[in-house]
């Protein structure tokens, strides 16, 4: 049984970004979460009754929400500013850009329901294009955790760290990935945790697309083919040394991500080995918009399954020098 | 000890003082440079001088200070007149405005707080300041600190609809201690604001919004000392500061082309006779 099919262990990693935001903010009163009346999509109702002062909602204002996440840290609070990422990251750029990230403001950005997890309410909807565009911007650290213990842990790093951050979170549910190859449990932004040791090809996944690269691991084992496995949660800064030696020592490599490939993980990657130790590089995730429908359907289509994650590294095999 | 009369004609001369050598140092570096903002400068200037020689609490040598008021410059491009001020407030050396634009120079063609201590937020692109001085206010509230906050905001900019954002939630949450000032030049970059999309009646606007509202002579240093320092009664407060673009310089007052002109040397030297200190 794979774990997808682990139905019962399946969990909503919201769940875990509300109960480590309550628990943060109980032992520091300079949290505050600031919302675009988005309590129940960012499940905040706890946090809510919990803290109903440091609960800021601006009302449906994104623009207005980012520069008074800024305004919140001036003042010495530690803003966590949550909102549909598609809302978040599209809306409230210039923002994003200049309030936060220029500014380097201490303001945490929290995107809910990234990528495809609204499949069906369309492209206005889904929030593929915010890899590219938070990327870009050279000061925010952009981490997106792939299960309930890494949202955890994202969460209260961020509360430590004093920086910008945008947390990429779902509503997808997703396993609970354990601990790494090594059997420890480490999350330290910018290093990608290895979940899974091989040797003929390398997949770089992120966020919900971790538990499905792990599958196809085990589609290639079938066929004799060594995956090498790692949760790249953070695209900004790219653990450049780590993927650099899996090309170097895997010869080709994969990357899945639950975004557009252009500018997100995959442009990454595929920037950062042309540049420096070319190796063959095959980027699953989205090409553009996609049209309506459930976000299993999407992800068929778009090859975001183990089969079509396996077949991409059989190409990324099959075009090793 | 001084009364309170003498202490007030004190503030003003300093003020006076204060605002003309601002002027004339934002002149010198817009002509140095060749580049900048002028008008929209000289129109501001009487607001911010009050501002930081009349209003303020501030300490230069501790910019951090948690309990400093707060003064958000929105109208991020009239550099010339933000980094004159805090010059003259004693942020940093006077020397440093002769860098003014210059390649890798902290005094950027828009403000950013992590080159130069004073600034608040790193503005420029319009209907920025204002959300963060909301967000500033929210904070003090949160903290039951004793900072106000204020935000200036050119006229034209109210035309970005970030600003109807933050004015909708300081309304709603009452809050007394953010003043918005508004530059009410009546000119945009490239024509009159009423000619371009109109804003009046401005004053009622806010009103509507839940907020106080003051209209005073933008060139008046007792008038806006009056109207900066009053106590709101509950509400936010907006300041409609009535003033004429290129204050102070005859040939530049109340005409568009310089919003961002650059004097040449006759006109440089024509506009400094007239801004004599």
């Amino acid at each position: 049984m794979t774990a997808l099919e682990k139905q019962a262990g399946m969990f909503d990693c919201r769940k875990a970004w509300a109960s480590t935001l309550e628990a943060l903010a109980s032992d520091d009163e300079r949290i505050v979460a600031v919302v675009n009346d988005s309590v129940g999509s960012s499940n905040l109702g706890g946090f809510r009754e919990a803290f109903a002062d440091r609960l800021v909602n601006v009302g449906i204002a994104e623009q207005n929400m980012v520069g008074v996440g800024a305004g919140l840290a001036n003042g010495g609070k530690i803003p966590f500013v949550s909102a549909a990422s598609c809302f978040l990251s599209g809306r409230a750029l210039e923002q994003i850009k200049a309030d936060v990230a220029y500014s380097e403001y201490n303001v945490k950005l929290v995107g809910q329901s990234s990528g495809v997890a609204y499949g069906e309410l369309g492209a206005t909807h889904h929030s593929i294009e915010d890899f590219a565009w938070l990327r870009a911007l050279g000061t925010l650290t952009v981490v997106a955790p792939a299960d309930p213990w890494e949202t955890e842990m994202a969460v209260r790093w961020a509360a430590g760290h004093t920086g910008p951050v945008y947390l990429r979170l779902s509503r997808m549910k997703v396993p609970d990935l354990g601990p790494d190859a090594s059997g420890q449990r480490d999350f330290t932004p910018g290093r990608m945790r290895l979940m899974r040791a091989g040797s003929d090809v390398t997949i770089l996944a992120s966020g919900t697309m971790v538990h499905v690269a792990l599958m196809a691991a085990d589609v290639l084992a079938a066929e004799a083919v060594s995956a090498r496995v790692y949760s790249a949660h953070t695209l900004n800064p790219l653990d450049e040394t780590a993927i650099l030696e899996a090309g170097a020592e895997t010869g080709a490599i994969v990357t899945c991500e639950e975004a557009l490939v252009s500018g997100g993980l995959g442009g990454a990657v595929a920037e950062l080995t042309s540049a420096n130790r070319p190796v063959p590089v095959e980027r699953i995730g989205f090409q553009g918009f996609q049209t309506t429908g459930s976000v299993a359907w999407l992800f068929e289509e778009n090859g975001m399954t183990p089969d079509g994650i396996a077949e991409a590294a059989r190409r990324a095999v099959s075009r090793k020098a | 000890m001084k009364t309170q009369r003498e202490e007030t004609q004190s503030d003003l001369s300093e003020i006076r003082a204060k605002a003309s050598w601002m002027r004339r140092r934002a002149l010198q570096m817009v002509h140095a440079k060749r580049l900048g903002h002028i008008g929209g400068d000289l129109s501001a200037t009487d607001i911010v001088a009050v501002l930081y020689f009349g209003v303020l609490r501030y300490d230069p040598k501790t910019p951090d200070w948690p309990d400093r008021d707060r003064f958000v410059m929105s109208k991020g491009h009239a550099t010339g007149v933000l980094y004159t001020a805090l010059a003259a407030a004693g942020y940093y050396p006077k020397e440093w405005l002769d860098t003014y634009m210059e390649p890798g120079s902290r005094l950027n063609g828009h403000p950013n707080r992590n080159y130069l201590p004073g600034v608040e937020a790193n503005t420029g692109p319009l209907g920025h300041g204002f959300p963060i001085a909301l967000g500033i206010a929210i904070a003090g509230e949160l903290s039951g600190a004793a900072y106000r906050t204020f935000v200036l905001t050119g006229d034209g900019e109210q035309q970005e609809g970030s600003n109807w954002e933050a004015a909708m939630t300081a309304g709603h949450r009452q809050l007394s201690k953010l003043t918005l000032i508004i530059d009410r030049n009546r000119l945009q970059q490239g024509a009159r604001t009423e000619d371009t999309v109109g804003l009046d009646p401005l004053g009622d606007k806010y009103r509507a919004f839940g907020w106080e509202v003051t209209e005073v002579d933008g060139h008046d240093h007792a008038a806006l000392l009056d109207a900066l320092s009053a106590v709101s009664r509950g509400s936010p407060r907006c300041i409609i500061a009535n003033t004429i673009k290129g204050k102070g310089v005859s040939f530049m007052e109340d005409k568009a082309k310089w919003h961002h002109g650059v004097p040449n040397d006759n006109e440089f030297d024509l506009a400094m006779e007239e801004l004599t200190e």
